[in-house]
């Protein structure tokens, strides 16, 4: 309008480009198993962008195995290395189950920021961020599980059941760990803040882990202690991967794993998923 | 008239206690700006999150689109784009892995998917930014971004919620350049601001609520008429003689006059401009200077004033927290 050249002018519109991308087509809309997968590839992505967060499928598996071989082992097996076949495959599994409580930090930011409010109001197939975080989780629990064992296999451990033997039971873990994920979906969607559904998931998680044969043999605890950790899943899935690391195929076990896995996606998914839809 | 973009009845939602949207009534045509204008906490958002289909309403109808938003949710879903007042991008990705994201979750192909990308950020002019993280971008590139993120699939109709709360006024305006461009393309656009000047500038027609009511609703035009003629404003030389200028105007006036914030300044609400003149004369004739006058259409400040008997544009106090 008027020579005012004071400041620089503002980019201006450019109308064309803006015609043509409103002229947009509309393709057919993708099935279920893509939007999940692609959800899934925004959960690398972060992965990519902020591999600060991998610290805790790094560094607490680390911690955890050399602290208990070297603080506990000789007192409670006789020598290191003697614990250390028998402690392994258990900090495989306490390193998946705590590094699933990420899940629910995740996705409790997301929807602090709002971007899950965009999420939901596309029109996708509706779990599919739920399942595409858990599907990007699976890598995190990969990488954590390679760590452990690779960290084992440098200390001493010597799994009897061979590569076959540690790949199936990491698959097995992986499973349950997907499973398990939708107990902490099901939270974020009922606290408010990541810090406590951080806090909350810590209080479910110790009690998990520890009253369990993942570091002992329960036989030392009192009966009715032993009644617990026996109905405890993770006693079974520590059970299955000791089992499997170390050359037998505990088949009941397994079959208990299965289950429990089942359970859990079928109490807790649908939970979630009506949580989910009602979200405020 | 043909169907409407929007048409609610009645609608209802309560969080608690609170009702934050206690029976909105609306009716929205196809094409051109609806401004939906409140203060904080007046509904606007739980409004808008309704029609999104987002929150299930308590109580009343919505359709969007002819879409029923509870029973067809899908259906409203696939037609419209919603750009929230927060971040409704993945700050930690970059601007294309957004674009792109949606566009593969909205049926792209990967190729496909990445020109419509570049060609959304060129037209949003962040073909620069495009590999940078989202959370490094300034305030206006953010909601630049959040808007193209919409339009990933071109909508029926869209919703912007309080797009240039925050925006410094060359972005605030750039923001405006594109929802005009939008709607010459035939986009239906739903706003909601706090902001009376944006509302006065962009849509067509304005609803005004309140409270989770619709208080008053019209063109700019038909709600400022709604309140008067418009208002005398006049500046004196002499602060001290504010008192006796009140006076003179309301004499002549036959309506109240009122100080302004401006310790010099009044103002006052005619119903009658013939009478303008004479009150200036008269302010004269009593040896009182004026160093400034001024006849306006009522703003929509006093609109809003009048309506609701407080001050649409909140102090800050509220986000202290």
């Amino acid at each position: 309008m008027n020579a005012t050249t004071a400041e620089p002018a503002s980019a201006p519109v450019p109308e064309d480009a803006l015609r043509r991308v409103l002229a947009g087509e509309r393709p057919a809309r993708p099935g279920p198993l893509l939007t999940s997968l692609t959800f899934g590839w925004r959960a690398l992505l972060k992965i990519k962008h902020v591999p600060e967060q991998l610290v805790d499928v790094t560094m607490f598996p680390i911690m955890f195995t050399l602290m208990f071989t070297y603080l506990f082992g000789g007192a409670l097996a006789g020598s290191t290395q003697e614990y250390l076949q028998f402690l392994l495959p258990g900090i495989l599994v306490q390193a998946n189950v705590m590094i699933t409580m990420n899940t629910g930090i995740t996705l409790n930011t997301d929807i602090q920021k709002g971007v899950f409010d965009r999420f939901r109001s596309l029109p996708v197939w509706r779990p599919s961020p739920l399942v595409g975080a858990l599907l990007g989780d699976l890598v995190r629990y990969s990488i954590g599980s390679a760590i452990v064992i690779m960290l084992g296999l440098v200390l001493g451990f010597r799994p009897e059941g061979g590569a076959v033997g540690v790949v199936l039971s990491v698959v097995l873990l992986l499973v349950f760990s997907f499973c398990l994920s939708w107990l902490w979906t099901m939270l974020s969607l009922i606290l408010r803040t990541p810090n406590s559904v951080a806090g909350v998931s810590l209080m479910v998680m110790f009690p998990l882990t520890f009253v369990s044969n993942i570091f002992v043999d329960p036989k030392t605890m009192p009966g009715w202690l032993q009644g617990v950790v026996e109905v405890n899943p993770i006693t079974h899935l520590a059970t299955v991967v000791r089992g499997l690391m170390h050359g037998s195929v505990p088949a009941g076990e397994i079959g208990w794993v299965l289950v429990s896995s089942a359970l859990l996606v079928a109490v807790f998914g649908p939970i979630t998923m009506v949580l989910y839809r009602n979200k405020k | 008239m043909g169907t409407f973009a929007i048409e609610t009845r009645g609608l209802k939602k309560s969080f608690g206690t609170t009702h934050a949207v206690a029976g909105v009534d609306l009716a929205v045509s196809v094409g051109g700006v609806y401004g939906v204008l409140g203060p904080n906490g007046a509904g606007k958002t739980t409004t808008i999150r309704m029609l999104a289909t987002l929150l299930r309403p308590d109580a009343g109808e919505a359709q969007v689109l002819g879409y029923d938003v509870v029973r067809d949710a899908r259906a409203v879903r696939s037609r419209v784009g919603l750009t929230g007042q927060f971040a409704s991008v993945d700050e930690d990705l970059t601007g294309v892995e957004n674009l792109l994201l949606l566009a593969r979750l909205l049926g792209y192909s990967r190729r496909r998917g990445r020109e419509r990308a570049t060609d959304l950020l060129d037209a949003f002019g962040l073909a620069e930014a495009a590999d940078r993280q989202v959370k490094k971008y300034s305030g206006g590139m953010r909601r630049r971004i959040d808007i193209a993120a919409s339009l990933v699939v071109t909508p029926e109709l869209i919703f912007l919620d309080e797009p240039t709360t925050g925006l410094d006024p060359r972005s605030r305006n750039q923001v405006w350049e594109f929802v005009r461009g939008m709607v010459a393309e035939g986009t239906t656009v739903l706003l909601t601001t706090q902001y009376l000047d944006e509302a006065d500038q962009l849509a067509d027609r304005i609803a005004v609520i309140d409270h989770g009511k619709v208080i008053a609703e019209g063109s700019s035009g038909q709600l400022k008429a709604s309140v008067g003629a418009g208002s005398l404003h006049v500046r004196l030389r002499a602060p001290e003689q504010r008192a006796e200028a009140e006076r003179v105007l309301a004499g002549v006036l036959e309506v109240p006059a009122e100080p302004s914030a401006d310790p010099a300044a009044l103002s006052a609400r005619i119903s009658d401009p013939e009478r303008v003149a004479r009150s200036l004369a008269e302010l004269s004739r009593s040896g009182i200077d004026v160093t400034e006058f001024a006849l306006g259409q009522p703003s929509l400040d006093e609109v809003f004033l009048t309506l609701t008997g407080h001050a649409a544009e909140e102090t800050p106090e509220e986000d202290a927290a």
